[in-house]
């Protein structure tokens, strides 16, 4: 909190001692909430949903969905609470509201604790209490195992970590059936296996970035070398998990090709990152894997919420 | 100790306690629909069903 309060302007400090009141806006909380990674919680919880083919009223579910993604704002505030004297390190995230002193330490706690208590309270009341306590589960997850605990102290930080965002699709199905299947089980390992490659991706690239935070990102840690073997043995395993859909008869036609032509994406350019090692194409190719990534995982879900949501679904098996 | 009351908000800092308090206020009135249509939905006709 040091290194935070020297962050901070002049004018900010002593605005904030001066009258003890809170400097931010609201679009300064909506951004506590990290909006984009709400939203992949909203778009992968949806899935889970959808595929579980559920005999519940749309509110209820409307509903559920809703507090998944509180629950996964919630998170995420209480995150930049605890990681305040790291952001304001990184220059990835030293514009967020705490860092940049819009949004005191404590506002932000007391709104992520605030949020977290009520989405959960609010799925147990609207569902039912596996799925609320699923939630609380992934919050304590995200916020303690991985944020306090794991984040500063392993390079297998965001490999274990990773299951707190693989969670949402459990949750979710749990919501709307009242227990948890197979297939939102291997949407949860999808998400689990692609959260390597994609974070290592990035931190190849931001590697100085952690390095000055202290974070132990493996390129920091292990060296790029190995990080770039690792994301290649996590794309291998993430290739045929992705197909995985297919082979329990919840993937159709398109899911399967989609799925096939993506993961031999994904493996192509995890082969480039592990081939180019120096210099700027070494940068960029790791650069491409992160964004298409995001793209591939993407396309997964959103065949999946076609195949299922809009009727869209061919089977491929039996 | 600084005296609270001394202090007088920037025309700024008005407007942004403004924004806050109207969020609040918005957030508050979702939350109460939201926990009536949680109930008409979970009990459905039954709501009304109950001896006066």
């Amino acid at each position: 909190m040091n290194t935070l309060s020297n962050s901070l302007t002049k004018a900010q400090n002593e605005s904030i001692a001066s009258n003890g009141l809170s400097q931010g806006d609201v679009s300064d909380f909506f951004a506590l909430l990290k909006p984009r990674v709400m939203f992949l919680v909203v778009f992968t919880a949806l899935v889970g949903m959808v595929v579980s083919h559920p005999d519940v009223n749309p509110l209820l579910a409307f509903v559920s969905l809703l507090m998944i993604a509180v629950g996964g704002g919630a998170s995420g505030c209480l995150n930049m609470w605890w990681d305040a004297d790291i952001d304001a390190i990184m220059t990835r995230t030293r514009k967020r509201p705490i860092p940049a002193g819009k949004i005191q330490p404590n506002e932000a706690l007391a709104f992520g604790l605030t949020l977290s208590a009520g989405s959960v309270l609010i799925l147990g009341l609207a569902s039912n209490w596996l799925a609320a306590g699923l939630l609380a589960f992934t919050i304590f997850f995200y916020v303690v195992i991985y944020s306090m605990w794991l984040k500063r102290s392993t390079p297998q930080n965001i490999v274990i970590g990773g299951a707190a965002g693989a969670l949402p699709p459990i949750v979710a199905q749990a919501a709307v059936t009242g227990s948890v299947a197979w297939d939102s089980v291997i949407l949860f390992a999808i998400i689990f296996m692609w959260t390597p490659p994609h974070f290592w991706a990035l931190a190849l690239v931001k590697s100085g970035d952690y390095e000055r935070a202290g974070v132990p990102m493996m390129p920091n840690v292990a060296g790029p070398d190995s990080t770039r073997f690792q994301i290649l043995a996590y794309t291998v395993l993430l290739a045929p998990l992705g197909m995985a859909p297919v082979f329990f008869g919840f993937g159709g036609l398109a899911y399967a090709i989609i799925s096939l032509i993506g993961g031999l994406g994904m493996l192509a350019l995890a082969v480039q990152v592990y081939r180019l090692r120096e210099g700027e194409p070494a940068m960029r190719v790791a650069q491409q894997l992160f964004g298409f990534s995001i793209l591939y995982l993407f396309l997964l879900f959103a065949t999946l919420l076609a195949e299922h949501g809009f009727g869209f679904f061919q089977p491929v098996m039996g | 100790m600084t005296d609270r009351n001394s202090y007088r908000l920037t025309p700024e800092e008005e407007q942004r306690r403004k924004r806050r308090s109207r969020a609040l206020g918005l957030t508050l009135g979702i939350l109460c629909l939201l926990l009536f249509a949680i109930t008409i939905a979970k009990l459905g006709p039954q709501v009304l069903n109950r001896p006066l």
